[in-house]
């Protein structure tokens, strides 16, 4: 199979590159280990988009996260995915620990992050009222947002599908060998003969990279466990607090999600194993230490559910984009963490770019920017809801009850363009089974609905993916 | 916009038994609105026997016991709707439903009854570290796989937590041909009937480990083990004492919540201990005109004692529309409707249903329901009216798992002053 | 003299029961609150009996499968043997609540009834 590009990772960083380089007349394949786009280190992080005060100036992290974060408003209008500039805050417990608050603030200015400022106690608590009793001031970011992260890894993944790039799945990338002036990029099944390749593989990328370069990389998974909250925690906290780096190490933050959600975390433990997604009592336990002193009064007894994701960490501490020179035709895209998700549109661009500029494609005339998401019942008048149903009856049918989403939306979610396969793909696209129960009535309906839309049988059906299968057999078959 | 008298959310056992006696204490307009395809609620996927002992004086299984009330609605000819999602409730009691056939509409109820049961507690609301492989199912999710599709969630299993449905689904995956390796249980008692642990446990030889919980969860697709640990006083995990377990499944058993999500936005007051609505001694809510029963307003161990409370709160919604007649009216003393006192708890007892009784508005006999805390041996449940004791009644156990209950007579609390105070103890003697 | 411990299954309340026996016959039950439990004791120390309820395989039901007990209790030591009698059991749909849906299972001598009605799928 012959490309022009093959972007190795369909996590948010290789789907903005992808729907970046679909601008232009190019083969494209995104070649991805897991069943489905964001499964790795997209998949779980705060889901926020930093202001960009936080990575050092004149650093390749501060340039992309500012950049990122200005196109994010926009990108979230064209592709129809959830985005709220809700502000974030740096916490300060120690007036000690002033003079960093304070260097933090210049940085800020310094790497353009616009409407800086610090707030003193009183602004600070009428702002936002339960922040901890020790916090004396705050550097407070009101460009600071936060975003659903499926919703913006699927929402670039669909629409660059829908401009013609291809998408293998469940295809993890064995080599890469040169060939000619290209590459050949081998799976189990597959070798896929390419002009370029990009390195999008995340706690992978190093993996990848040291396959074709001298110079080596080294990517250590950083673990971050989180806590999330049921939405009837739902404006308990407006912005995004943080806690400004100081005696006690990283602090963890406490924010809202686009869904009404509250969410704590991260901590931030290295680990050795790229798998290594579980959380462990000790985390936890820290995480609440460290998310009581930035807010009071925690509704602990409302966590619906913890996990953990791990961020790519290069030992350099920036993000590594660009070829090797040893190694071109070969784009990096690693070291991607924090603040990846935010620099994500920029990321795509840049890279995008830089190939562009050594292929001088043709523009794709058909590039269509514009995606529409699933559409979401609830956010109907009444009127719109009735003529909906009215036409669509699933719509009137409801399969998730906490978060109140319909056999309308899953359907849409399972046949839409790189439709969910499983239900994990389909609580990603829907939120549904993200809700209090965590699932527990509406899956063996969500599987019903996957089993006949795919045309599988239920035995078939996967949490996410692989050997994820839900049900083992039926009953008394094995006594 | 369509109006109805009494709509009754929910067509579980609770939302049965409410409409049959709204009926035929008022021969009033009902209407209910179940969300699943067919009345019954969970008890139709309980096929289990242990129902009806104390309603029918007979053992039926879940499904049976919930056609006798879906039969007597049919017969009564109640109307009800299916897969009918509620999708909110506003404090006027303009309910917003929506279904396939009729789509997204409104109705106005005069009265409401909330009788919309409660769901399990899950994995993450436990906090249980670990992966988050396939297989981790809750006790009542497993067994609608296994007693309504058929299906079998897996072949070696661990539970985790003794309550009823835990110990049940013990059962039914060995029949089904699944390995039941052990049941853990975080408390230092079992939050289960006892019955349920001769007759699921011990019958099959599967081991009860009290003061033990899951640590840590391994697999990253499907569950391959689970780590147990024993527990301190505190319920913290002791080092040293992580047992591995091989297996594919894990179910949960760890309690269940009321559902009040629709209660909560029609702005009625909860409890922080039962999760359910306050309500006084017609089963009434913090707004007037909306009942809850069932699961919903606390949770039950035996069905019996739900379909007897929804009974209740379907009678005095009736009475609610009914209004009073002028006769009745005209007999009312205006300081008698004055009275109303608060339920009162101490020593050990974490809650009443009703938190207050009117003593006109109580029937001849207001049953009293409630849990205690701990395990407690060999002690006294008493009522004191007043500071005077009533009720004196020795239990030889008590636990939390198992639901108690005093009765308080009209007649004695005929000539109490207004600031009477009803209080419900536990005590060491007579 | 012989004393065993029993805890009634017979209903929910869960008696704590004491059996006296002498010889292998019961001469005494206490701690119980009703006949079922006298009855219940007796039998589950010489012959321990109990309700099976499992599930049958309907074919063209709105379920795949129909819930079913043993009409009366069964010697326990038959309800693996009872349950392998249905694992080949298929019956078709409509199956009526109360409906015999196998008769004598593992030579019990006790029927297999439906315990929900299963109607035809439309």
């Amino acid at each position: 199979m012959k490309y022009d590009v093959v972007i190795i990772g369909a996590g948010v960083s290789g789907c903005a590159i992808a729907r970046e380089l679909s601008r232009y007349q190019l083969k494209i394949a995104v070649v991805e280990k897991e069943e489905d786009v964001c499964c790795g280190t997209s998949k779980a992080n705060s889901g926020i988009v930093h202001a960009g005060f936080d990575a050092p100036s004149g650093s390749l992290m501060a340039r992309l996260n500012v950049a990122g974060n200005e196109a994010m408003e926009e990108l979230s209008r064209e592709l129809d995915f959830s985005f709220r500039r809700n502000g974030s805050l740096v916490l300060l417990f120690d007036e000690e620990d002033r003079p960093k608050l304070e260097a933090l603030y210049a940085r800020g200015v310094e790497n353009g992050v616009r409407e800086l400022r610090i707030v003193e106690q009183e602004e600070l608590r009428q702002l936002e009222p339960q922040v901890g009793p020790e916090a004396v001031a705050a550097l407070y970011a009101p460009t600071g947002g936060i975003v659903c992260p499926f919703g913006l890894t699927i929402a670039l993944a669909e629409n660059a599908c829908t401009n013609g790039v291809e998408f293998y799945f469940d295809s993890t990338v064995t080599d890469i060998r040169r060939k000619g002036d290209g590459w050949s990029v081998c799976t189990a099944d597959d070798v896929f003969d390419t002009a370029f390749v990009v390195n999008a593989a995340g706690v992978y990328a190093d993996v990848f990279h040291n396959m074709v370069s001298g110079t080596k990389l080294h990517i250590t998974p950083r673990r971050g466990d989180y806590c999330l909250l049921d939405r009837t925690t739902e404006g308990f906290v407006k912005h995004t607090v943080f806690q400004l780096p100081g005696k006690q190490g990283k602090g963890v933050l406490v924010s809202p999600t686009v869904h009404g959600n509250t969410l704590l975390g991260p901590t931030a433990i290295d680990i050795e194993e790229k798998e290594g997604t579980n959380t462990t009592r000790q985390g936890l336990d820290e995480l609440q230490a460290k998310a009581g002193r930035s807010v009071a009064n925690l509704p602990m007894n409302q966590v619906i559910t913890s996990f953990a994701g791990l961020r790519a960490h290069e030992d350099s501490g920036e993000f590594i984009i660009g070829e090797p020179e040893d190694a071109k035709g070969f784009v990096d895209c690693a070291g991607i963490e924090s603040p990846g998700l935010s620099s994500a549109p920029a990321i795509g661009e840049l890279v995008a770019g830089l190939i562009a500029d050594r292929l001088h494609p043709l523009i794709n005339e058909n590039f269509c920017g514009s995606r529409k998401g699933i559409l979401n019942p609830a956010l109907l008048s009444k009127e719109e809801r009735a003529e909906l149903i009215r036409k669509k009856p699933a719509y009137g049918t409801m399969i998730c009850r906490c978060e109140m989403v319909t056999e309308g939306e899953i359907v849409d979610a399972v046949t839409r363009p790189l439709g969910a396969k499983s239900l994990d793909g389909v609580k990603r696209r829907t939120r549904a089974g993200m809700g209090r129960c965590q699932s527990g009535f509406c899956s063996p309906r969500t599987m019903e609905i996957i089993a006949r839309e795919r045309g599988i049988s239920m035995e078939e059906v996967t949490k996410a993916g692989g050997a994820s299968r839900i049900i083992c057999g039926i009953s008394k078959d094995s006594l | 916009m369509k109006q109805y008298d009494i709509v009754i959310i929910g067509g579980g056992p609770a939302g049965l038994a409410a409409a049959l006696a709204a009926r035929e204490h008022g021969n009033c307009q009902v209407l209910i609105l179940e969300r699943d395809r067919e009345l019954g609620g969970i008890l139709n996927q309980c096929i289990h026997n242990g129902f009806g002992l104390h309603t029918f004086k007979e053992e039926l299984t879940g499904p049976e016991y919930a056609a006798r009330f879906i039969e007597r609605v049919q017969e009564e000819k109640i109307p009800y709707a299916l897969n009918t999602m509620v999708l909110d409730i506003s404090a006027e009691k303009v309910i917003t439903a929506m279904n396939r056939e009729e789509g997204l509409f409104e109705i106005k109820a005069r009265a409401i009854v909330l009788a919309m049961g409660c769901r399990e507690r899950s994995r993450g609301a436990l906090n249980i570290p670990g992966y988050r492989p396939a297989g981790i199912f809750s006790a009542g999710t497993a067994q609608r796989l296994v007693n309504m599709e058929g299906y079998l969630p897996g072949r070696e299993v661990v539970i985790l937590g003794s309550g009823d449905i835990g110990l049940i689904m013990a059962r039914r995956m060995t029949l089904e041909g699944a390995r039941v390796k052990a049941v853990a249980e975080l408390m230092p008692y079992s939050g289960g009937l006892k019955r349920n642990i001769v007759q699921c446990l011990d019958d099959y030889g599967i081991p009860l480990k009290l003061s033990h919980t899951v640590v840590d969860i391994q697999g990253k697709e499907r569950v391959t083990g689970v780590t147990i640990a024993q527990v301190d006083e505190n319920r913290r995990p002791i080092p040293g004492t992580e047992e591995a377990y091989s297996c594919d499944t894990l179910l949960l058993s760890c309690g269940l919540i009321p559902e009040n999500e629709l209660s909560r936005g029609m702005g009625v007051e909860i409890s922080p201990v039962t999760s359910g609505p306050v309500v006084n001694e017609s089963l009434e809510t913090s707004i007037p005109g909306v009942f809850a029963c069932g699961n919903v307003l606390h949770v039950h161990d035996l069905v019996d004692f739900v379909s007897q409370e929804a009974a209740s709160a379907g009678t005095h919604a009736a009475a609610y529309v009914k209004g009073l007649t002028e006769e009745e009216a005209a007999q009312r003393d205006p300081a008698e409707e004055q009275r109303a006192f608060p339920v009162k708890v101490q020593g050990g007892i974490r809650y009443t249903v009703p938190t207050m009784i009117r003593p006109d508005r109580m029937e001849e006999e207001q049953v009293i329901r409630f849990r205690v805390g701990d395990v407690y041996r060999n002690r006294y449940l008493s009522l004191y009216v007043n500071g005077r004791r009533l009720v004196h009644r020795k239990r030889q156990v008590m636990a939390p798992g198992e639901m108690e209950e005093l009765k308080v007579k009209r007649e004695q609390l005929k000539d109490c002053p207004l600031d009477t105070e009803i209080l419900v103890t536990i005590e060491e003697e007579s | 003299m012989e004393k065993r411990e029993l805890i009634c299954i017979g209903c929910p309340m869960g008696c704590r029961m004491t059996v006296t026996m002498e010889q292998g016959q019961v001469t005494q039950v206490s701690g119980n609150t009703c006949r079922r439990g006298d009855a219940y004791a007796r039998r589950e120390v010489t012959n321990p009996t109990r309700i099976v309820t499992s599930t049958v395989r309907v074919e063209g039901g709105i379920l795949p499968v129909v819930s079913v007990k043993t009409r009366e209790d069964i010697p326990k030591g038959k309800i693996f043997d009872c349950v392998k009698a249905l694992q080949e059991l298929v019956v078709e749909a409509p199956v009526r609540i109360g409906e015999v849906l196998l008769s004598d299972v593992a030579g019990t001598g006790v029927d297999i009834v439906a315990t929900r009605a299963c109607p035809q799928a439309v």
